[in-house]
C-alpha cells in the first residue's frame, strides 16, 4: 500500500507498523522522532501503531553532537 | 526590571513591543555545551529575558574550542558558568540553573517550566527522547542534528509540527570532531529559530 514518508510516496506492506517502517529504512528506533498523521508517536508504541493507506509519516533521524 | 546597557542599545533594532515580548519570554536549554552555550548567548544578545539552563557537565579544557567558556570557568558546572556569562552581558536577565542530567523521570516535570526549548544535548538517543517528550508536552522545540567536522553539506532547517530541526542532518561527532565554525553555525540556526518563534507568536509569553 502507498503511504507518504517525509513527503515522498512510498510503498510499504499492508498492516505495516511504525517499527516495521523504521527497520525497512534502517533507522534506529532510539534515535528518531516519528510523527504519524500530525501526531507524535511515543517510541513505546512504535510496534503497535499500524499504518493505513494514505497515511503521512515524518521520520526525524538524529545524529550525535551538542 | 533592572536597567541594562544591552536593552538601551537593542532599542535601535527592535521596537517596544518586540523588546517587551523578548524580555517576557522564557526559554529552556537542554544542554549547555557547544549548541546550548552559543545559542543562549546569542539569544541573550537579542534581549531574551528568562533562561532555564539544564546540564550536568563541568567545563573542561576540551570545551574551550567551541563553547562560550573561558579558562577561568574550567572545573565549574557549565550552567553556573553560562549564567555568569549571560549576566555579565545583561545584568537584568533572569537565569535559572539546574545542575542535573535530564532523564526520562525528570523530563516531564522540567518541560512544564518553559513553552520554548532548545535541544542541545550530546547523543542521538538523548536528543530524540527529549524532542519526542517536548513535542508530546506541547512545547515548541528548536533542535540540531549534524554539526561535526570541518566540512559537510550546507546546513538547513526542517519543520515538523512544533519542531524546527537545524543542521546538516548527517555529520556525527562519533566520526568527526566538533569544531567551532560548524557547531556555532548550528547554534546560530537554533537561536534564529527561537527568535522567530518568539516574535511571530504572541502565545509564548511567560505567565
Amino acid at each position: 500500500m502507498e503511504v507518504t514518508i517525509n513527503g515522498a510516496t512510498e510503498h510499504v506492506a499492508e498492516n505495516a507498523t511504525v517499527a516495521d517502517v523504521l527497520a525497512t529504512y534502517g533507522h534506529k528506533a532510539t534515535a528518531v522522532v516519528v510523527e504519524h498523521n500530525g501526531n507524535i508517536v511515543p517510541r513505546e508504541t512504535f510496534a503497535s501503531v499500524r499504518l493505513t493507506v494514505g497515511d503521512r509519516l515524518e521520520i526525524v533521524h538524529f545524529v550525535g553532537g551538542g | 526590571m533592572q536597567d541594562s546597557t544591552l536593552y538601551a542599545g537593542l532599542s535601535r533594532y527592535f521596537d517596544v513591543q518586540q523588546l517587551e515580548k523578548l524580555r517576557q519570554t522564557s526559554v529552556g536549554f537542554a544542554g549547555a555545551g557547544g549548541l546550548g552555550s552559543n545559542a543562549a548567548l546569542m539569544l541573550a544578545r537579542c534581549g531574551l529575558g528568562h533562561f532555564l539552563l539544564v546540564d550536568d557537565d563541568l567545563v573542561e579544557p576540551s570545551n574551550l574550542n567551541r563553547q562560550q567558556y573561558w579558562p577561568r570557568h574550567v572545573g565549574q558546572p557549565k550552567v553556573y558558568a553560562l549564567a555568569d556569562v549571560l549576566r555579565e552581558l545583561n545584568p537584568a536577565v533572569d537565569v535559572e540553573t539546574r545542575h542535573q542530567r535530564l532523564t526520562r523521570q525528570n523530563l516531564p516535570q522540567t518541560l512544564t517550566y518553559c513553552p520554548l526549548w532548545v535541544e542541545a544535548l550530546d547523543n542521538a538517543e538523548d536528543k530524540s527522547l527529549f524532542v519526542e517528550q517536548a513535542l508530546v508536552a506541547g512545547c515548541k522545540v528548536a533542535s540540531a542534528s549534524g554539526l561535526a567536522g570541518l566540512s559537510g553539506p550546507v546546513m538547513s532547517r526542517r519543520v515538523v509540527g512544533n519542531l524546527v530541526l537545524v543542521g546538516d542532518f548527517i555529520s556525527d561527532v562519533r566520526t568527526a570532531p566538533p569544531l567551532a565554525p560548524r557547531v556555532t553555525q548550528a547554534a546560530a540556526l537554533l537561536a534564529e529559530a527561537i527568535l522567530q518563534m518568539i516574535l511571530a507568536d504572541a502565545d509564548t509569553q511567560r505567565i
